[in-house]
């Protein structure tokens, strides 16, 4: 019986606390600073649903503790690298410097995808990560506000040494915690972001590589808070991990009626 | 007969030995990817281990660069020694997998003369399609007209799977693939 009641503690301790939030988004026509076609093009963003908070360092220790193949001493090289959870003491322990709440950091996109098919999800799209991002609090499309592109700058701005704030920051219109203002997030097609716009040209690889960001970006010069975030995405490898790269999951559809 | 029967025990061990070895945590067989092939046979990626293999990605209604992707493919296979030729495997996977269903690239596999015995044309789903992209370092984008942009490179998988060269010259021979192609089969 004791055995009994000592695996049942065992089982809810694994389980995480509270499960994920999603909050619907209405999706819709968008101007993305990506434009569909390479020149132009209002892309269709279908409704989707998104984490509410980013994925937390206690979240990501619950998941390696239940799929021990993401465990940074067991994982293969090819899906993280070796900087891969380095920042936790050990390999299923956080440690004194790191705090549960915190934003996961040094994942790869697999890793992060893992994670999400872990909670019935996937990684956003770009363009779904980018619309829920276009809000704050008040508006849905907040980026026309200089106030808007300086709060992102001055992020952008901020030592990378300072130890992470912890999730729970101001919600955008959305419900959205942290979308802005707290760490890097893998999407999907973090690797569909910057490529030629004509895969004709077959020069200089390098060449082709970048140069595609000139052909797609040029629709909003001045944003580029956003575009830094693209470039930076996109110079990313899958299996790379960095100190502030972290991720949220999204759903497809609108969820169940309520 | 003792003799041959040793040599099938030999052989049976070393087959088992190598089934036996554990994958490189750098090879792209870590994954499971599950691919359909032009002849509708599925297979994951990870079935092609033990020959090393020349893999690419394309897709079959783009009428451009892939045509001259699947051209450099055959280029830099023929390039090689027979001997060397005969070890390795080719692979190309559709970026499309909307369009790209198995009919589809087996009547392009029959319309560019690909040797079934030699090449294989796959598909997979598009979740799989990205996570490939991923493994091997290469990107794309589908554009609102269907058509994709994306990068073009020819990838050397040694037989455990691991990338032991790529190549970006497309439409020509690039020789150092070619070399690169040779020491990496010899030494296998």
């Amino acid at each position: 019986m004791r055995a009994l009641a000592l695996a049942c503690m065992g089982l809810l301790l694994a389980l995480p606390a509270v499960a994920a939030d999603y909050v619907a988004l209405p999706g819709g026509r968008f101007t993305s600073v990506l434009p569909a076609d390479g020149k132009a093009a209002a892309v269709q963003v279908a409704p989707f649903r998104l984490r509410t908070e980013l994925v937390t360092n206690a979240e990501f220790l619950a998941f390696v503790k239940a799929h021990p193949q993401w465990q940074r001493d067991k994982v293969a090289r090819i899906l993280a690298d070796a900087r891969y959870l380095t920042q936790w003491t050990s390999a299923d322990t956080l440690g004194d410097e790191v705090l549960p709440r915190q934003p996961v950091t040094r994942v790869s996109w697999f890793a992060a995808q893992a994670y999400c098919e872990s909670e019935q999800a996937r990684l956003p799209s770009w363009y779904e990560w980018e619309f829920a991002a276009a809000a704050d609090a008040t508006r849905r499309d907040a980026r026309a506000d200089p106030a808007w592109r300086e709060s992102i700058l001055g992020w952008y701005s901020r030592p990378s040494s300072t130890a992470l704030p912890e999730i729970g920051g101001a919600a955008n219109v959305y419900g959205v915690h942290d979308i802005n203002g707290l760490v890097w997030e893998w999407v999907d097609d973090f690797n569909a972001l910057m490529v030629a716009s004509d895969s004709r040209d077959q020069g200089d690889p390098d060449l082709l590589k970048f140069c595609g960001a000139g052909a797609l970006s040029m629709q909003q010069k001045e944003n580029y808070a956003v575009l830094m975030r693209i470039a930076m995405l996109s110079a990313l490898k899958a299996a790379d991990t960095t100190n502030n790269m972290g991720f949220r999951c999204a759903k497809s559809g609108r969820g169940p009626t309520s | 007969m003792k003799r041959l029967l040793t040599f099938l025990a030999m052989l049976l061990m070393l087959g088992s030995a190598h089934a036996a070895q554990p994958l490189p945590g750098d090879s792209v067989y870590q994954l499971p990817v599950q691919l359909t092939g032009q002849d509708g046979r599925q297979q994951l990626l990870s079935a092609r281990r033990g020959r090393p293999q020349l893999v690419t990605m394309f897709y079959t209604s783009c009428k451009m660069v892939c045509p001259l992707i699947i051209d450099s493919l055959r280029l830099t296979r023929n390039a090689l020694d027979p001997a060397i030729r005969s070890q390795i495997d080719l692979l190309a996977v559709s970026f499309d997998p909307a369009r790209d269903d198995v009919a589809t690239l087996r009547s392009y596999a029959d319309k560019r003369k690909l040797d079934p015995r030699v090449w294989t044309l796959a598909r997979a789903e598009p979740a799989q399609v990205r996570q490939l992209s991923g493994l091997l370092g290469l990107q794309y984008r589908q554009l609102p007209d269907g058509e994709f942009n994306h990068s073009s490179e020819l990838i050397l998988l040694d037989a455990e799977g691991r990338i032991a060269a790529r190549t970006s010259v497309i439409g020509r021979l690039d020789p150092a693939f070619v070399k690169a192609i040779t020491e990496t089969v010899s030494s296998h």
